[in-house]
């Protein structure tokens, strides 16, 4: 049954694709396939990796209602950007190479995500600690942000990405193939860990009884989730609801928590809302910058849902 | 053979496990009892490396508990916390199967499928395989999470209050159960009871735990007297014998 519905969504998504790519072409349509084409790799990354991402946080918390953003992981990675530049100046960051820069923030926040989260996911936490952790996390890393970014140089600061909103019609393509390498590879573990995280879902010592290393297995899942986020984040910016939504929509969907069916299931939900939402935008409700706004606003409100009515826990 | 030696632990100031010293040969059913927070599931749980050894040493078929790969130790010890919860939305079947993860890390051969059935049918739970865990009671419930343990296929079964929310029928089904697997497939049961009766007709040997203490230890008979009981449980209370099986009469 999962299997039907997973077919009616890949169909779904096919034609949001599709719809993206060839609605209003007009003009040198090579150019403009080109153009749309990448920025199209960049939506469907950033897509799968925030529903990836999401999926694999929330089984190793064991709720619906945390998700890497609202934890403040992509607040930490502008952190960890902020932090850079704070240490080899504007003009020597600035000054590095692109990918080099990336690569460098990636592990700048996997070391902070794992060093921040890891005492609390070592052993299942309660469910409110995580939740008030969670937001305390999230407003610190934030308010952390706008603190360093007072104190370093105005010009400095034009180097960082700056952004607080996404903003799906500015995608970072200078980054892209490194990202989709990220990406791939990150489907193929999580893909692999499928069985393991089903297993995780369970809970720690439940797990442990069926001879899953936790705290190896976490620490593995949380540099990962670390690394999708840095992907998504990068590319667009911070997301705070998105993966939340997706998440909750995909398991309502396929009504499972079977992770070789909620992850895909998860990535595609996440591209039809993201490149259909970005041709409805496009074409059908003029501005296009307004969809980072209505996915955080829905989302939210969904957020707003699980906690007041509980998930299906 | 489960050889507990000089183990100890603490939680922040408090002693909870005092050195105990305890050896569980292979086969047989041996019940745990005590008052409770007497440390009946700490010891258990440092038995299924559920929290990590503090101090002394325990191994299973002579593998410490602490240094085995959690997987290889995973195919010859099960364990059922006192307190399992089941968060995800699943079936009987899918919960029953994931006994078999261990040996297959997920893939299930029709070995696999087999041994599932066998166990959802051991437990009587055929006709509820299908049904999702969160609508079955809590007896249901108790029943498929040791379904789940008996899938797992492992010589050695630890079980924390298996019989929390069976009804009277389903209790001596389960202690049935278990008699015929340690009988027939020589597998070794550690099982915590309350009901000190349950564990007289079913156990070989009765261990008996307080304040982090093992205080007594014996075969039912041995320990089921009035003096003994009275230095576990604290109160007193008549002992009979029906049949060559003592019944404690706990009850006024
Ligand atoms: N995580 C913990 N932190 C502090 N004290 C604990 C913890 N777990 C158990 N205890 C204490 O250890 C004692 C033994 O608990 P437990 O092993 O669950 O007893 P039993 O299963 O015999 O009822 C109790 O006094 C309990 O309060
Ligand atoms: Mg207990």
């Amino acid at each position: 049954m999962p299997d039907r519905r997973l077919l009616c969504l890949a169909g779904a998504a096919l034609l949001c694709i599709v719809a993206f790519m060839t609605i209003g072409l007009r003009g040198n349509i090579g150019f403009v396939l080109a153009l749309r084409a990448i920025k199209l790799a960049a939506l469907l990354q950033v897509s799968v990796s925030i529903a990836v991402s999401t999926v694999i946080f929330q089984t190793v918390t064991n709720n619906r209602i945390l998700t890497p953003s609202i934890m403040g992981l992509d607040a930490l990675y502008l952190f960890g950007q902020i932090l850079l530049v704070f240490l080899l100046g504007g003009l020597g960051y600035a000054a590095l190479d692109a990918q080099l820069k990336f690569g460098g923030e990636i592990i700048v926040l996997m070391a902070l995500a794992t060093g921040l989260l890891l005492p609390m996911l070592r052993r299942r936490t309660d469910m409110g600690l995580m939740l008030l952790a969670g937001i305390i996390f999230g407003i610190l890393f934030r308010s952390l942000n706008s603190l360093l970014a007072r104190l370093i140089d105005p010009n400095d600061f034009a180097v960082v990405q700056g952004a607080s909103f996404a903003n799906f019609n500015d995608v970072r393509t200078d980054l892209l193939a490194f990202a989709a390498i990220l990406t791939i590879a990150g489907i193929v573990i999580a893909w692999r860990a499928r069985h393991v995280l089903d297993v995780m879902a369970l809970g720690a010592d439940t797990a442990t009884g069926l001879g899953i290393s936790w705290s190896r297995n976490v620490t593995g899942l949380l540099l990962l989730v670390s690394a999708l986020v840095a992907v998504s984040t990068a590319l667009v910016g911070p997301v705070a609801f998105f993966g939340l939504l997706v998440v909750a929509l995909a398991e309502r969907l396929v009504d499972t928590r079977s992770h070789a069916a909620l992850m895909p299931a998860a990535m595609l939900t996440a591209v039809i809302i993201l490149v259909g939402g970005q041709t409805l935008f496009q074409h059908g409700l003029g501005s296009s910058s307004t969809l980072g706004v209505v996915i955080e606003f829905v989302g939210g409100f969904a957020f707003l849902v699980l906690l007041v009515f509980g998930s299906r826990k | 053979m489960i050889r507990i030696e000089d183990v100890s632990l603490r939680h922040g100031q408090t002693q909870i496990l005092h050195d105990i010293w305890l050896t569980i040969p292979k086969g047989g059913i041996t019940a745990l009892v005590g008052p409770n927070g007497a440390g009946k599931s700490s010891l258990l749980s440092l038995i299924a490396r559920l929290q990590p050894l503090q101090a002394g040493r325990i191994s299973v078929d002579s593998f410490p508990v602490d240094t085995t790969p959690s997987r290889d130790l995973a195919r010859i010890l099960a364990i059922l916390r006192q307190d399992s919860i089941v968060t995800s939305r699943l079936r009987v079947r899918e919960l029953v199967g994931f006994g078999r993860f261990p040996h297959g890390r997920g893939r299930l051969t029709p070995d696999d499928y087999a041994i599932i059935d066998q166990s959802l049918q051991q437990f009587d739970l055929t006709d509820l395989s299908d049904r999702f865990i969160e609508t079955l009671s809590g007896g249901q419930r108790q029943r498929a999470l040791v379904a789940m343990a008996f899938a797992q296929g492992t010589d050695y079964l630890l079980l924390d209050e298996p019989l929390n929310n069976l009804d009277m029928f389903f209790a001596r089904e389960l202690m049935r159960s278990l008699r015929r697997i340690a009988d027939e497939n020589g597998k070794t049961i550690v099982i915590v009871l309350h009901d000190i009766n349950q564990a007289s007709a079913h156990a070989d040997r009765i261990v008996a735990m307080k304040s982090g203490r093992i205080v007594a230890d014996g075969t039912p008979s041995d320990l089921l007297t009035p003096k003994t009981l009275q230095a576990v449980f604290g109160f007193q209370m008549r002992v009979e014998t029906f049949d060559d099986m003592p019944v404690v009469l706990h009850f006024r």
